[in-house]
């Protein structure tokens, strides 16, 4: 595969911004003049199920979707669908996850354990593992909608784009859509920055 | 829904397949557009429906889509209908003869097939349709290629008078490209003309025409090998060469960057002198396609010697990380060695959920209460009551189904079953699209089968498009709203056996589904409340547990919402000596929208209202679609 395709593989659960995020990834790639794929397995995601965005950008891309063992970062919004697509990552990649936990009726009733601690389980793997609550982060900001931005601000530096390109795409999406979240969705930003540059990297 | 000016033509917009479909769709001057809801097909008649400038419509099934498009086309008008792989199946009869009649303006019928099941009860290759009704089929690669296929496919279908089928796959559907649109066409309808010989369709019309069929087919077959379209990328390495088309083209393109690659837009009839002349150049052919092996075939027919499905999966996509190690063995007959990656990690599954507060929750809750029932069941949200804790439905095989198949077990049962109730469950949008039928065929043939009709006004399980139970047309104006206790009288139920009731009142579902069940003729439950997704459901104040008062009974678990949470385990020995395993439980209150129904089976009268202290749960947010 061509090294200067750059491979991020998103991941989450149905409603929590997965898709959207994604998409503002895209459209920064986009406005760099890369070509960009995006594509997404999310079968009956809206009944709480799992997602997954592959986000593919070069000078050309052909096929859209990331194999396993070729994305260079992996970006997680619930810290259990982080840990189940590791196996997508090439070694030594990065993880970027928010270590806030949706539990599901399948743990709840008992049927299934929810992992002990997915962190360390990656860390164990070799990966270097940028890990932070997110979810706090936006229930503090009084919307827990703004997580995804703030997972946004978390990526913010580990990109191979331009500082401030990405909150632009996120400021831009927002001035058009909905503007009276735009100082809000600034303060996520920067939050979900800060949040990784504090936490640093726990690497195995 | 206000109309939407679409970007400018030549801009570079990022668009899904779905969206190009429908982008394309317009700048063909398509003036009549309609389909039923279908993942992966859905949003291209949403993205249409906001433009301006032509008639769309959500249609009560594919069938019906299929019959407004080609009315249309019969005027003169260009049309399109969308669909996904089922829904083709459910429109094949006016396929199947609108391929004798040929058409007037161009008719393209766009088909999504769920390539690796996403969202689908099968897996089935829409191109044996082009073979069936000798129709062409176009297959983009991406987004780019949805956009100018689709306009191709109309200039085709007026140019050989037939409809085009183009063929998608959810890799095509739900991926984001760069694309570029062209300018828009406006296209006047050309009139009706009467013609009985060519438009009405008795056996002495159609007979003649059958020889036109094979004609234009053979024509299609000249236009193949000719076409733009049919694409040879040419490689400098010749020990192996492909013939592949829609997504899987550029999945190969990106395996295998120095091997020739002839990718089929034009996909049916193949371009066979094309292939032929490739296969002449190569050591090795291999045809990639997803998913039958419907061109290998007709290659090895011409005597064409190729690999395709002894080699490649029979099943699901063919991305690079499936196609590299299976040529790597076609070419040195070895393993090939794997890629270094982390060792997956075993995590729970997390299958998809009915939603907090869903009103099915209540119809499952208290289906799952009863024993001795069969439960014929149907496609939507509903179907997910098959699974934890409910274990309340027993079957599911196509659009309407739930009808006729309880029909059939009243009338087949024999000792065994004798004492069973059986109940069919089935969804407002279901039961328009092919459940009435089925109805009536119960009413007529007096079974004996108690029906729950499950109005949540709305498409559900597809992101909550209308449908004649929302009372909305596809823009969300007010529309005509069907009467359920009407349309089920009419069909034969007595109005005496039709209850309309609120699912979350449990003791009243209870109470009807016992008596209902016990009589010995056909009666239909309504449960009337909306989707939660919708803007007509209200969320009301969130209730929250007493863990002081909570005993552990799990009673609530039952309901099975997704905002309840257990937060620790024990077990107690009852003075019988039985032991009974407990858990205790919290409510997500930033999740609760107050539907009362786990209050209802908690025994200790644990579960009260909340004070909301946080805003509503992105966990279930409307506007994105399954």
């Amino acid at each position: 595969m061509s090294m200067s395709i750059t491979n991020i593989l998103v991941c989450g659960i149905g409603g929590q911004g997965v898709m959207t995020a994604t998409e503002i990834l895209a459209e920064a790639a986009l406005s760099l003049g890369f070509d960009v794929k995006k594509t997404e397995v999310a079968g009956m995601s809206q009944r709480g199920g799992v997602v997954t965005s592959h986000l593919r950008f070069g000078p050309r891309v052909l096929s859209p979707q990331i194999a396993p063992g070729d994305a260079d970062l992996l970006v997680g919004f619930e810290a259990a669908e982080t840990l189940r697509w590791v196996h997508m990552l090439r070694p030594g990649a990065e993880v970027l996850t928010n270590i806030g936990r949706i539990v599901p009726p399948v743990v709840n009733s008992g049927r299934y354990d929810y992992p002990d601690d997915p962190v360390a389980q990656m860390t164990a793997l070799g990966l270097t593992v940028h890990a932070f609550d997110a979810t706090a982060i936006a229930l503090e900001l009084g919307e827990i909608r703004l997580g995804n931005t703030v997972m946004l601000g978390a990526m913010a530096a580990r990109l191979p784009f331009p500082d401030d390109v990405l909150e632009q795409a996120v400021l831009a999406r927002f001035a058009k859509r909905k503007p009276q979240l735009l100082e809000l969705n600034r303060e996520a930003f920067a939050r979900g920055r800060a949040a990784v540059a504090v936490a640093g990297a726990t690497a195995g | 829904m206000a109309a939407v000016q679409p970007a400018p033509a030549h801009s570079r917009q990022f668009l899904s397949g779905n969206e190009a479909v429908a982008r394309a769709a317009w700048d063909a001057g398509v003036r009549v557009a309609a389909a039923y809801p279908g993942t992966p097909s859905t949003e291209i008649l949403e993205v249409l429906a906001r433009f301006p400038d032509l008639y769309t419509e959500w249609s009560v099934n594919e069938k019906v889509s299929l019959e407004v498009a080609l009315g249309a086309s019969m005027v003169g008008a260009r049309a399109l209908c969308a669909m996904k792989h089922v829904g083709l199946n459910v429109a094949s009869d006016a396929l199947m003869t609108l391929t004798v009649t040929g058409v007037e303006g161009g008719l393209v019928i766009v088909v999504a097939d769920d390539v690796g099941m996403s969202s689908s009860q099968n897996e089935q290759d829409s191109r044996f349709w082009g073979r069936f009704a000798h129709l062409p089929v176009f297959e983009p690669a991406d987004s780019q290629e949805a956009y100018t296929l689709t306009r191709a496919a109309f200039a085709v279908s007026e140019q050989f008078r037939t409809a085009v089928i183009v063929r998608l796959t959810t890799r095509i559907c739900h991926v984001k490209g760069a694309v570029t649109a062209g300018d828009r066409e406006v296209v006047e309808p050309t009139g009706f003309e009467k013609d009985p010989p060519r438009w009405v369709m008795v056996p002495g019309h159609a007979k003649p025409r059958l020889p036109l069929m094979f004609d234009r087919e053979a024509a299609l077959r000249e236009a193949a090998e000719a076409s733009e379209f049919n694409v040879l990328e040419p490689g400098k390495d010749m020990g192996v060469g492909f013939v592949t088309s829609g997504p899987a083209g550029m999945h190969v393109l990106e395996a295998f960057p120095d091997a020739p690659v002839l990718r089929l837009g034009f996909s049916y009839p193949p371009p066979l002198e094309r292939i032929r002349a490739l296969a002449a150049q190569v050591d090795r052919l291999v045809v990639v396609e997803e998913t039958e092996p419907l061109l290998e075939t007709e290659l090895k027919a011409v005597g064409i010697d190729c690999h395709g499905k002894d080699i490649l999966p029979r099943l699901g996509e063919l991305p690079p990380n499936i196609l590299t190690p299976a040529i790597d063995r076609l070419l040195r007959g070895e393993a090939p060695v794997e890629v270094e990656r982390p060792a997956p990690q075993p995590v729970f599954p997390r299958p998809p959920t009915l939603c907090v507060a869903c009103p099915h929750l209540g119809v499952y809750y208290t289906l799952s209460q009863l024993r001795n029932v069969i439960i014929s069941g149907d496609i939507g949200c509903y179907t997910l009551g098959a699974g934890h804790p409910w274990n309340a439905l027993d079957t599911c095989i196509s659009m309407g189904a739930s009808m006729g198949m309880a029909l059939g077990m009243d009338k087949g049962r024999g000792a065994k079953d004798a004492n069973k109730k059986i109940v069919a469950v089935i969804g407002d949008s279901t039961f328009m699209h092919m459940g009435m039928q089925g109805l009536l065929d119960i009413t007529w043939n007096r079974g004996n089968v108690t029906i729950l009709l499950l109005d949540n006004r709305t498409v559900g399980m597809t992101g909550g498009q209308d449908n004649p139970a929302s009372g909305r047309d596809i823009h969300g104006q007010e529309a005509p709203r069907v009467d359920f206790v009407q349309l089920c009288e009419a069909l034969g139920v007595r109005r005496e056996r039709i209850r309309k009731l609120d699912p979350y009142e449990l003791p009243t579902l209870f109470k009807a589904l016992r008596e209902e069940t016990k009589i010995d003729e056909p009666s239909v439950i309504i449960t009337d409340r909306p989707c939660v997704l919708i803007g007509e459901y209200k969320p009301t104040q969130a209730y929250k547990v007493i863990d002081d008062t909570c005993t552990g009974c799990g009673n609530c678990l039952d309901v099975g919402c997704p905002a309840i949470h257990v937060t620790r385990r024990g077990q107690e020995t009852k003075p019988s000596g039985k032991v009974v395993d407990l858990a205790f439980v919290r409510i997500d209150t930033a999740a609760c929208t107050g539907c009362g129904l786990c209050v209802q089976p908690c025994a200790p009268e644990a579960i009260v209202h909340a004070q909301r202290l946080q805003p509503l749960s992105f966990i279930r947010q409307p506007g994105s679609t399954a």
